[in-house]
């Protein structure tokens, strides 16, 4: 392995597992251990920012590391505690079908998104580019488990796990957007995720689950 | 530069002061007094950027140029008219006991938190602020449609809230990829995601990039416009929400949506050498004109057939962006603010109409003329205007575009012409019934205002005979400016 440097090593093991845990989550039926996996997720892309941060020596990714230790790994995924606690949907278990089927789909998924990903990384001059595929692949597979589940809190996690996916893309591809921008988005994750939680104890109040099938009466 | 702080602090500290003071009785007022602070405040930068040009202030981070200036004056208009219609209508609905006075209290505070988003997304030189300002747009707005917490409220802001919040997802990695591809040029250092620092490089740019951007950028904030087939959440949106809710929405949440749309569309064409970002917002635009003709006659409930409607014009709008060219994007900015003025003058009408007869079915609302004539009226001539009767507003901008389209893209004149027959026959055999038929409805116990209603109209009646020509001239300069 000479050529590619120690730290760029470490970035392409955390890409790797970021994308394991991905596909993890998409075969997860616990809601628990799902908000669980989130917060790993948040773990490694937070590792992943900082080794970048240093390899490259661009401060401002210290700070978008630290913005996401705060939001990703600590304060979203007590929401979601707290939430499933309130909720009291803590052993709740998804029906869910056909996981190797998904996991098939999810497979050429990844394939897809490398594709995609390859004549942008041939433009890429970061030390990180080629985890870009990966980045996008994240970002696919949190689009298909938001397909597939049909319960509001794992949507949710699919959702911010989306977040995650395109966070990635953001180091891997230009080392971080404008701090302003990254503050921005990080405010309106938080406030989603106040507002979706507010909406998750309407939702129950009104139909007594949290079952999406009960949403399913307007058409057209 | 003090029109601009106005222009955004005025919504922003609207919002916090309502929702501190609570429901009180004067907090309809104040909400019309904060709408109506913002629209002085953009006149007179109006009247600045007509006088002395573009301006670029505040390091760079606000730009006002002609094109979004028209854009800044138009919500500010009907933020304050719809502002002014919803103080009886939400009184209205107090008093028959669809609302509480807290859901008053988030009411007002949102109304102001979104008029301030939209003016942040449009009066923005930053295209990352962009994005963050339209997914907050989207965040005050999700509650506000599910204000009436009954199921199918429920159900609508939940989709509201997922499929915009996933559109916007994707208008997110369009927006990384559009740095990457300026970081370069620009250095890393917060410039690269200005627009007119995007603008003055888009030779440049890496076209194989762009061109994949602006598919994530249009998937993205065309769902946000309500274009087919990302169109799902917003009849649902329109219909469930309060009406004035549906009246901001339709009338200048979709065009805000655009407006982005079509700053992404300026990058990616100077730097690609072909059609492609022409073809493909034509080709949605089309989808969604006739996607939106067929679906309209099968529509049961009148607010739903309108926000099929605004689906129709944005498509509309959409497509003249598409062609280019001074005349079409001329006839394309003439059509956003027509459609704006008349909707959410016909959404005014349907919604006091609708608490007249206790429902939105069209089936069962009659005799709005007998029963009030200003309101029926109202609905007539509004609907008659939005389906491209001469001389309304909006039957010029179609015929500039269709005119445009008939040298351009001679094969989707037909096509055009066909989805607005169609559509036309579909809105008013529903429309006409509701006006004149028989009816036993009940007196609403306030009454309401219908000024905003004829005020919009006679607008778009004049936009239709006669534009004044400073406005023409306005319009002529934002066209070339979209290229």
């Amino acid at each position: 392995m000479s050529g590619v440097p120690l730290y760029a090593q470490f970035i392409n093991l955390l890409a790797a597992i970021l994308l394991l845990l991905a596909f993890a989550m998409l075969a997860q039926r616990r809601v628990l251990s799902l908000v669980n996996l989130f917060a790993a997720q948040g773990v490694a892309l937070a590792l992943s920012t900082a080794i970048v941060a240093f390899a490259t020596r661009q401060p401002h990714l210290y700070g978008s590391a630290l913005l996401t230790v705060l939001l990703k790994v600590a304060l979203l995924p007590w929401l979601l505690h707290r939430l499933i606690q309130r909720l009291d949907v803590k052993w709740d278990v998804e029906g869910l079908i056909n996981v190797p089927t998904t996991m098939l789909i999810g497979i050429v998924l990844v394939v897809f998104a490398f594709n995609l990903a390859f004549p942008i990384s041939q433009l890429a001059s970061t030390v990180t580019r080629s985890t870009l595929g990966i980045a996008i692949a994240s970002v696919m597979l949190s689009f298909l488990m938001m397909i597939t589940r049909r319960k509001a809190i794992p949507q949710v996690i699919g959702f911010l796990a989306m977040e995650n996916g395109l966070f990635f893309a953001a180091t891997s591809a230009t080392y971080g957007m404008p701090m302003v921008v990254e503050l921005g988005i990080a405010l309106d994750i938080l406030v989603a995720m106040l507002i979706l939680g507010v909406f998750f104890f309407q939702i129950r109040e009104q139909f007594d689950s949290l079952d999406l099938k009960h949403l399913e009466r307007l058409k057209e | 530069m003090i029109e601009i702080l106005i222009v955004l602090g005025t919504p922003l500290v609207g919002a916090a002061l309502l929702g501190w003071l609570g429901e009180r009785d004067y907090a309809a007022t104040i909400n019309v007094a904060a709408s109506f602070v913002t629209l002085l405040a953009a006149v007179a930068l109006t009247l600045r950027v007509l006088v002395e040009g573009p301006l670029l202030v505040i390091d760079r981070q606000f730009f006002v140029d002609s094109f979004n200036v028209s854009l800044v004056a138009l919500t500010a208009f009907v933020g304050f008219t719809t502002a002014l219609f919803s103080r009886p209508y939400m009184r209205i609905e107090q008093a028959h006991g669809r609302l509480t006075s807290a859901r008053l209290r988030l009411y007002h505070a949102m109304y102001q938190l979104f008029n301030f988003t939209m003016l942040l997304a449009l009066l923005t030189n930053n295209m990352g602020i962009l994005w963050v300002a339209m997914e907050a747009a989207t965040l005050a707005t999700v509650l506000l449609v599910s204000l009436y917490r009954t199921p199918a409220s429920l159900e609508a802001a939940w989709k509201y809230f997922i499929l915009c919040g996933v559109g916007i997802a994707q208008a997110l990695f369009g927006t990384i990829l559009l740095y990457f591809a300026a970081e370069k040029l620009l250095g890393a250092e917060g410039g690269a995601l200005l627009w007119t620092g995007l603008n003055n490089v888009k030779s440049e740019l890496e076209p194989t990039v762009l061109s994949i951007a602006f598919v994530f950028l249009l998937v993205g904030y065309g769902t946000k416009v309500g274009l087919a087939p990302l169109h799902n959440w917003l009849p649902d949106a329109h219909a469930e929400g309060p009406t004035p809710v549906s009246a901001v929405l339709s009338g200048l949440l979709l065009n805000v949506a655009l407006y982005a749309v079509v700053r992404c569309k300026v990058l990616v064409e100077g730097s690609l050498d072909t059609a492609f970002a022409r073809e493909l917002m034509m080709g949605f635009g089309l989808l969604s004109v006739v996607l939106a003709a067929l679906l309209l006659s099968r529509q049961k409930d009148v607010k739903r057939l309108f926000a099929y409607s605004s689906i129709e014009h944005m498509g509309i709008a959409t497509f003249a962006f598409g062609m280019g060219g001074p005349i079409a994007n001329f006839a394309g900015l003439l059509h956003m603010t027509v459609h704006s003025l008349t909707k959410s003058a016909i959404f005014f009408t349907v919604g006091h109409a609708a608490q007249k007869a206790g429902t939105q079915l069209t089936d069962e609302i009659r005799g709005l003329i007998t029963t009030n004539p200003q309101l029926g009226w109202g609905l007539v001539l509004g609907t008659l205007a939005i389906l491209g009767m001469p001389p309304f507003g909006v039957f010029a901008s179609e015929f500039l575009i269709l005119v445009t389209a008939m040298g351009v893209e001679p094969w989707a004149t037909p096509v055009l012409l066909a989805a607005l027959g169609l559509a036309f026959a579909s809105v008013f055999s529903k429309i006409q019934p509701m006006v004149f038929g028989e009816t036993t409805a009940k007196r609403l116990p306030v009454r309401p205002t219908m000024i905003p209603v004829f005020v919009h109209l006679a607008l778009v009646l004049m936009l239709g005979l006669w534009i004044p020509p400073f406005l023409a001239d306005w319009y002529r300069q934002a066209a070339r400016l979209i290229g």
